[in-house]
């Protein structure tokens, strides 16, 4: 096993809402990354991933604060820090984080250059104007970046253009771990993979050393992930390598979300898709047990009570159903044999 | 990727589908933005028949002027040249009575879901506003709640807990559902979805395109997906329009343009896809 560059335990965080009511977004999330690898997180929109991203900074502003758990990245404990101190110590240089929509965030009367002074002088007032510009075009000509962005204003870019040059400036301190929430998305499919092809150099180059990508884009993570984590109601409900995720997945959320995965590849407009009935529950009041027994189709009673912690098995596998993975398995395989069958019927009928 | 269950989805017979009657047409279709050397030709002489609960898709790059077709057959700019019919009849929306007319046969589903709404107004009156332009403002609060809880539900979404929020207190997944439960109220001849579910996951995503088929063979409505997923323009359409740069480059059934692209653009477009079997080459760009 690889050395240990960010572990979080048992991370729980909330939303305090208008009404004085909370919501438990992030509710004990665990989980590890090796040096040069990377985690998908993928799952049902307001699961929480964007809230875990936020709370993985360790740098919690209204409505959202942190309750309880630990994050620590290469051996240092951030969650006991004081906001300015991870402003000044963690953001940027520890941590990187690009917000979903980020690139349209960007304050249009302000040059590339100046985002970039911004982001450096946010830890170290000292660097002239010159070396920052220097150290800009360098970062920038190893990334495939035209050093004439620096001088331009944001609205001038393309998207495509634009999102690589915030991961760009959002790196440049080299932090050790970068969190992107759906950094693609609202990309078409060229400017993607331009995207993907930088943060794969970055990680290549090492000027980051692990990375957590979120996106709802299975068949993009299953292609830029080591691993893969499926979260559900804010909770991690399995998590394996991107292909046995991809291919295999056990927890019968996963299975449902893996099953409606569409790709342009031949005969995967003949394959019907799954979908999920029902709704994921209330994040201020979670149900007791499994989170996702309201909707499982393998639900049995005892899985609406007690606490449901996760599974662990196959090295580094978990899974949090309360069934055993042989028996999911054995139950899928049950399932495919007959809607095959069905298959056959139907043809031999005709 | 779960089970290979056969989808119940019947290929369309195109010969059939070109006998459907057609719903929007357009005849040299032309968006030029700005004038002289500022000019854009955004959208460049395109021709397009769509038909009767035909599910289309265009597809195309950033910039390829996709949005701004989708506006001019909203009726939301003007057409620089060229003629649109509504189902045969050249399109008239000179005046706004007109317009709103057109309107309850058309409607949208919009790429950044935020920008529809109103930021001051809570999603009841959002939906409100939906039964009312439907001609439902007689109709009794308890009329009025059941039908909004319905369209809720519909799209998996709980009506008592979105009440008295504002739009900007969901996440970009509810928002967009929320979208597809006001076409639900409106229940329109056509509709245009401009990357309806690009913020969703894909189990989600299943139940959008499920719920959104449902109601074209419930209305029979016609379908246009605005997307940059070409698998779910593969998986959805009956038929595939690819932009270039305001041009349709290459138009057929979802099979042959998918599967056997003719154009340069669109084989390249299709092999940047992440995809699950096929190797997905970085080196390409
Ligand atoms: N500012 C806020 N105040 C209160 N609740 C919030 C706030 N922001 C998000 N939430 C709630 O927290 C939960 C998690 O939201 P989050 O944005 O993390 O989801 P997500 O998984 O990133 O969704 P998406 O895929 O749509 O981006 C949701 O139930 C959402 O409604
Ligand atoms: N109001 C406008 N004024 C001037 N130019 C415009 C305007 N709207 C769009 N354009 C230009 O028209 C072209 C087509 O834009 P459009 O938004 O239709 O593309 P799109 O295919 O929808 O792209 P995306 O996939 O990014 O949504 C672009 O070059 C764009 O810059
Ligand atoms: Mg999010
Ligand atoms: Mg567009």
């Amino acid at each position: 096993m690889g050395k240990v560059i960010l572990e979080v335990k048992d991370l729980k965080t909330k939303y305090v809402t208008r009404f004085k009511e909370s919501v438990y977004a992030v509710d004990g999330v665990s989980l590890q990354i090796e040096e040069g690898k990377s985690l998908g997180v993928a799952g049902e929109s307001g699961c929480g991933k964007s809230t875990l991203a936020l709370s993985l900074m360790g740098y919690y502003f209204a409505p959202l604060h942190y309750i309880s758990g630990d994050i620590i990245i290469d051996g240092k404990n951030i969650s006991g820090m004081k906001p300015d101190e991870v402003r000044k110590n963690v953001l940027g240089r520890e941590v990187a984080y690009i917000p979903q929509a980020a690139m349209n965030a960007l304050n249009p009367t302000q040059k590339v250059i100046k985002f970039v002074e911004d982001v450096v002088r946010a830890h170290d007032k000292s660097m002239s104007k010159k070396d920052i510009y220097d150290m800009a075009v360098q970062r920038f000509e190893v990334l495939g970046l035209p050093k004439e962005v620096l001088s331009k204003y944001s609205v001038e870019l393309s998207g495509g253009m634009k999102q690589r040059t915030v991961i760009a400036i959002s790196t440049i301190k080299s932090p050790k771990v970068l969190i992107a929430d759906e950094p693609s998305s609202a990309l078409d499919v060229t400017s993607q993979k331009m995207v993907i092809k930088m943060m794969r150099e970055l990680m290549e180059k090492g000027y980051i050393k692990a990375m957590i990508f979120i996106t709802h884009e299975l068949p993009l993570l299953y292609n830029v992930t080591d691993d893969i984590m499926v979260m559900y109601a804010g909770q991690i409900i399995e998590r394996g390598t991107a292909h046995e995720m991809v291919f295999d997945p056990v927890h019968p959320y996963s299975k449902g979300l893996m099953g409606s995965i569409i790709v342009p590849e031949a005969g995967t407009r003949d394959v019907k898709l799954e979908a999920i009935p029902g709704t994921p529950p209330n994040l201020k009041k979670p149900p007791p047990g499994c989170r996702f027994a309201a909707r499982c189709k393998y639900k049995i009673p005892t899985c609406e009570h007690g606490e449901r912690s996760p599974r662990i098995f196959d090295n580094n596998r978990m899974h949090r159903c309360i069934h055993s993975v042989e028996y999911l398995q054995e139950r899928y395989k049950n399932e495919r044999e007959a809607g095959s069958k069905g298959k056959v019927s139907e043809t031999g009928a005709e | 990727m779960g089970d290979i269950i056969k989808s119940d989805k019947i290929a369309v017979d195109r010969a059939e589908l070109e006998k459907r009657p057609s719903v929007l047409r357009g005849d040299k279709v032309t968006k030029v933005f700005g004038y002289g050397n500022s000019k854009t030709v955004a959208v460049n002489a395109v021709n397009f028949n769509f038909r009767e609960r035909e599910v289309i898709s265009i597809v195309g790059e950033s910039g390829s002027g996709k949005t701004t077709l989708a506006k001019m057959l909203l009726g939301l700019i003007g057409v620089t040249e060229g003629d649109v019919y509504f189902k045969d009849a050249k399109r008239d929306i000179s005046s706004h009575r007109k317009k709103k007319e057109y309107w309850r046969g058309i409607q949208a589903v919009f790429q950044d879901p935020f920008s529809a709404f109103n930021i001051f107004s809570k999603i009841d009156s959002l939906l409100l506003d939906c039964i009312n332009l439907m001609g439902g403002k007689k109709f009794s609060p308890e009329k009025k709640y059941e039908m909004m809880s319905e369209a809720c539900s519909f799209v998996n979404l709980k009506y008592d807990e979105l009440t008295n929020k504002y739009p900007f207190e969901l996440s970009g997944g509810q928002m967009q559902r929320l979208m597809i439960a006001r076409i639900f109220l409106l229940k329109p001849k056509i509709l245009i979805a401009d990357e309806p579910t690009s913020m969703v996951d894909a189990c989600s995503r299943a139940t959008i395109l499920d719920m959104l088929m449902k109601l074209r063979d419930e209305v029979g409505m016609t379908i246009i997906f605005i997307t940059h997923d070409i698998g779910l323009a593969y998986y959805v359409s009956d038929t595939v329009y690819i932009m270039e740069q305001g041009k349709f480059v290459e138009v057929g059934s979802a099979e042959d343009v998918i599967i056997s692209p003719q154009a340069e653009y669109t084989r390249r477009l299709i092999s940047d896809v992440p995809k699950i079997h096929e190797e997905w080459d970085l080196s390409t760009v």
